[in-house]
């Protein structure tokens, strides 16, 4: 075992997790804005607008991440649309994660008690104050936990972008392995701190779990 | 139009995928009930250290974990081929996820039931042959089937080792023919179409079971 590689190449590596961190936090953020619309949309009762959406939401959450990765990184060039592969990884890490999270969030909603939105029309909330301050706090508290299991995948599913050379976690521990052949010490550095993120985020959603049964969602 | 090599090389690398993603979940479910089995038996220090298994390699990521197998366990004199690294990822990875489907659902076992077991003179062994089991594993198997997808939908981490399978296959193609987007789509197509399979055999396996037993 030669761990002083580990020393030696730790700013490496250690930019490849902050590059991990940072990628999932913007495409989870963006994804949680762009998965309310399609909530949203996936809540309206006319089948014109929500057939389509039903198919790309299902057709998203049943091919590999990876598949579509490629579909943006090979066959969109061929449509006269080239982006790097810095975008390419980024949008389709939003893309693919939206889809979980708007199915998330439509169940959050099609289980949240009819009674919570006639009580507050019955206070005066109506449109926009009503969905902001009556519906999307309750969906947001019993979706959390759910929400937050799929930022683990979410990180997981991150370490595809190294087949398109983002320089995530995955991409810099295989850089140096490569390097000075140190696969067992260096991949087992890098699982070790993907344990330690998935742990952090795990730890946030037991406090959300908390939150959501004390607020009375189960 | 779809030319015949096309054809036959998605033909193939659809195979390898359902190959490997097969002897994944076969040799994943038996682990994982070991592994489950072995948690829920409340024994000091390996209770802890499945525990503690289990949650490491449930944060690592299939790509990750397939190269520390592939390039990791030749650096310590063990041999072993894209194919056979890809199949033992695979297991590694779903062994995790079904051992906690199997412990949330032995967890959730009636109490009463296996006691009953006992007091009609049944082994450990015999209670889990015919008693618990039985039942287990059809509330176990909506959470499976479940895994089953997410497991072929990991399953392309193994091209990134060099395995042939269906995405290295669409890879190939296109890099060949300069033509990326038959390839991708049609590889894309099949996955959903075994995906949307494996969903369809769940419903069915359930329904009849609901028919025959009155209860899943």
């Amino acid at each position: 075992m030669r761990f002083e590689v580990i020393i030696a190449e730790w700013s490496t590596l250690a930019a490849g997790f902050a590059t991990t961190i940072w990628i999932c936090a913007l495409s989870g953020a963006l994804s949680l804005l762009l998965a309310l619309p399609v909530a949203a949309l996936l809540m309206v009762r006319r089948a014109v607008i929500v057939w389509p959406v039903r198919a790309m939401v299902d057709g998203l959450r049943a091919i590999p991440f990876l598949m579509l990765v490629f579909l943006g990184y090979y066959c969109l060039p061929v449509l006269g649309l080239k982006f790097s592969s810095w975008t390419c990884g980024l949008v389709s890490l939003t893309i693919y994660n939206t889809a979980y999270f708007g199915e998330i969030l439509r169940g959050a909603w099609a289980h949240l008690p009819r009674e919570q939105e006639d009580a507050g029309r019955a206070f005066g909330f109506y449109g926009f104050a009503l969905t902001r301050r009556i519906i999307l706090p309750q969906i947001f508290i019993s979706a959390g936990p759910v929400l937050g299991n799929q930022i683990i995948t979410l990180i997981k599913n991150s370490a595809f972008l190294m087949v398109i050379t983002i320089p995530e976690l995955t991409f810099a521990a295989n850089e140096v392995q490569a390097i000075y052949f140190t696969p067992l010490e260096t991949l087992i550095v890098a699982v070790l701190l993907y344990w330690l993120l998935c742990s952090a985020v795990e730890g946030i959603v037991r406090v959300m779990d908390r939150v959501a049964v004390v607020r009375g969602h189960e | 139009m779809i030319s015949w090599t096309l054809a036959v090389e998605l033909a193939r690398g659809t195979l390898t995928t359902m190959v490997i993603s097969l002897a994944g979940i076969a040799a994943g479910m038996l682990i994982g009930l070991a592994l489950a089995l072995l948690r829920t038996a409340r024994l000091p220090v390996l209770t802890q250290a499945i525990a503690i298994y289990i949650s490491m390699i449930r944060a690592t990521p299939v790509v990750t974990l397939a190269l520390l197998v592939f390039f990791g366990l030749p650096a310590v004199g063990l041999a072993i081929g894209p194919f056979a690294a890809g199949i033992l990822t695979l297991t590694i990875n779903t062994s995790v996820f079904q051992a906690e489907i199997w412990r949330a659902q032995l967890n959730d076992f009636p109490r009463g039931q296996r006691e009953a077991a006992y007091a009609a003179g049944m082994t450990d062994l015999l209670a889990f042959r015919r008693i618990i089991f039985p039942q287990v594993w059809r509330a176990a198997l909506p959470a499976l089937v479940n895994e089953m997808t997410l497991l072929l939908k990991g399953s392309p981490a193994v091209a990134v080792i060099g395995v042939v399978d269906l995405t290295r296959v669409a890879v190939r193609m296109s890099s060949v023919t300069y033509e990326p987007v038959k390839p991708f789509l049609l590889a894309t197509l099949i996955y959903i179409v075994i995906v949307l399979a494996l969903i369809a055999a769940q419903r069915t396996i359930e329904s009849t079971l609901v028919r025959r037993y009155g209860i899943l």
